[in-house]
């Protein structure tokens, strides 16, 4: 009866592991196969040598720029971000503060809005012309380019990020919170520690778990970036803020597609994301010690 | 007095990020029901042109294909994703062995796999089996991912094991526990796994973009990046666009947030 009864629950598992192994872990080794092929369009060839679009990689200026961009918005957004939702959380979590289902309304509202309709909004609000240069001119502003100028093309880019995710990753530290003793930190308060103390000291090491989810899922996030590149910046000026996924998109799918260099650049994403989410989980782990 | 004004920086701070996040769709929801050189003037007010907006637009676009095309897919997607994903979690949790456990692991290792990845071989093969420019196509990848299954597991811990054995003695049947008894019973997660994977659905842009190459083809999300790669932008009818291709998960989100909010984090407790 109980062997049976462990065949019923191997059963249910079946269909959605048949299609994670069909959707991702088959598709995955085939791109790895890919990535070792030359050719255009469907006639694929095994490359001279094996690694030849990896080789090729090392030398094309364009994907350097995209790896440059894509780990410039790594490493300013996403700590940026992380730590205002730490500090909207901690607001929120207080029990005396008013009106809070509005604000957490408010500030989670923008996850609802997809990704290419936010790059949108941005994109009219931060043309030449449009509201952003209006809104500084009050102040004696000259317009700037906005989307026309690499630095601030990238700027634009993260703005909207923080725009987008930062509530998303607010309610991850307020569920969070919900978990952590509110005794601890009354008796923090009792013994004369302030605010930030309290917040430095009690709180964030409670909340290390959740930081270090968020950090891994924000990071596998921004290397996967493709939407806002896409139709906020376009990837430009030139390819000045374009994302990896971006260019991937563009050689394998536009223009000569070349699926073999493509899913070599699609590697080099999986193990970034695989490599930086190794590092974060040690650093994450060694502050347990 | 002192006790008062040490809120204040908290209420300062709410309040401007509040501004922030509100402030695009204001300005997105406005601008609807303007002109485009209103909108580029920075016009802030509604406006009288949103029937007018609204004649371009259908002039200039199929919305109510692509209307249809979302909602089919988000739709589809949800129910499929529901259904496999909760049997799935269900059985990892209510048969619960080692061996389970092991394949649970693996299967959370896809979530780590980039989409990016796995995109360019999995258009080969939709393509082999002509299955480009199909709706299947867009809903297939994703009907089962590791984080509803994994949601779905933590949640059955709550599902009383007294009532499985109770079920047994009655005489019904493995499959019929779960669609009698469980189904109803954790009504709170389906809501949830619904809301993030109707959303999630909805917003795809990416592998849309890459299987659906044919122009009378397209999702909302598509719809809107046409428009805008025109020569000229109409930015008020842009905007229009935009907020149409919004409207269905704001009004879900503003109704189910508190579901949305535990599909999101409830896989990790």
């Amino acid at each position: 009866m109980d062997r049976r009864r462990n065949l019923t629950g191997w059963a249910f598992l079946l269909p959605a592991s048949l299609l994670i192994v069909l959707i991702s872990f088959v598709p995955m080794i085939q791109a790895l196969l890919l990535s070792l092929q030359t050719g255009r369009g469907t006639r694929l060839n095994w490359a001279d040598p094996l690694w030849y679009n990896y080789t090729r990689l090392l030398g094309d200026e364009i994907f350097k720029q995209t790896l440059f961009n894509t780990f410039v918005y790594l490493i300013i957004q996403v700590p940026i971000m992380l730590t205002l939702a730490l500090i909207l959380a901690n607001l929120l979590n207080n029990p005396r503060l008013r009106w809070r289902a509005f604000w957490r309304t408010a500030i989670f509202l923008p996850c609802a809005v997809s990704l290419v309709a936010y790059s949108l909004v941005f994109r009219t609000m931060f043309a030449t012309d449009g509201f952003v240069n209006d809104f500084l001119g009050m102040f004696g502003v000259a317009p700037v380019n906005w989307l026309g100028e690499p630095d601030t093309a990238r700027a634009v880019l993260i703005i909207g990020l923080l725009w987008r995710w930062t509530g998303f990753n607010m309610i991850f530290f307020l569920a969070g919170l919900q978990n952590i003793d509110r005794s601890t930190i009354e008796a923090a308060r009792m013994d004369g520690a302030n605010a930030f103390q309290v917040f430095w000291r009690v709180t964030v090491p409670q909340l290390r778990p959740i930081i270090l989810l968020t950090a891994i899922m924000s990071t596998n996030g921004t290397l996967q970036l493709f939407d806002e590149s896409w139709a906020l910046t376009r990837g430009g000026p030139a390819y000045a803020s374009m994302s990896m996924s971006h260019y991937l998109y563009e050689v394998s799918f536009q223009r000569n597609p070349n699926f073999g260099y493509g899913a070599a650049l699609s590697y080099v994403i999986l193990i970034l994301v695989a490599v930086l989410a190794f590092i974060q989980l040690r650093i994450g782990d060694k502050r347990d010690q | 007095m002192i006790n008062k004004l040490r809120g204040v920086p908290a209420y300062l701070f709410l309040g401007i990020w509040t501004l922030f996040s509100l402030f695009p769709l204001y300005f997105m929801a406005v601008s609807a029901t303007n002109t485009s050189q209103d909108v580029l003037a920075s016009r802030l007010l509604p406006g009288g042109e949103l029937f007018a907006n609204i004649a371009k637009l259908l002039d200039a676009q199929n919305v109510g294909a692509a209307m249809t095309s979302s909602f089919l897919i988000a739709a589809g997607t949800t129910v499929l994703a529901l259904i496999i994903c909760s049997i799935a979690g269900y059985g990892f949790e209510v048969y619960h062995s080692k061996g389970k456990d092991v394949l649970m692991g693996v299967l959370l290792l896809a979530m780590m796999i980039p989409f990016a990845a796995t995109m360019i071989p999995l258009f080969q093969v939709f393509a082999k089996l002509g299955l480009v420019n199909s709706l299947f196509a867009v809903i297939v990848p994703a009907i089962s991912t590791p984080l509803l299954i994994l949601l779905f597991r933590q949640s059955s811990r709550a599902f009383p094991t007294e009532i499985l054995e109770a079920a047994r003695v009655d005489g019904l049947s493995e499959f019929s526990i779960y669609a009698r008894i469980y189904v109803p019973t954790m009504r709170a997660t389906f809501a949830a796994a619904g809301v993030i994977t109707f959303m999630t659905a909805w917003n795809n842009y990416l592998w849309p973009r890459v299987i659906l190459i044919k122009n009378e083809v397209q999702t909302m999300p598509m719809l809107i990046v046409n428009l805008s790669a025109g020569y000229v932008t109409d930015y008020g009818v842009l905007m229009l666009a935009v907020l149409l291709a919004s409207l269905p998960t704001v009004v879900v989100f503003l109704l189910l947030q508190r579901q949305f909010a535990e599909g999101i984090t409830g896989a990790i407790k």
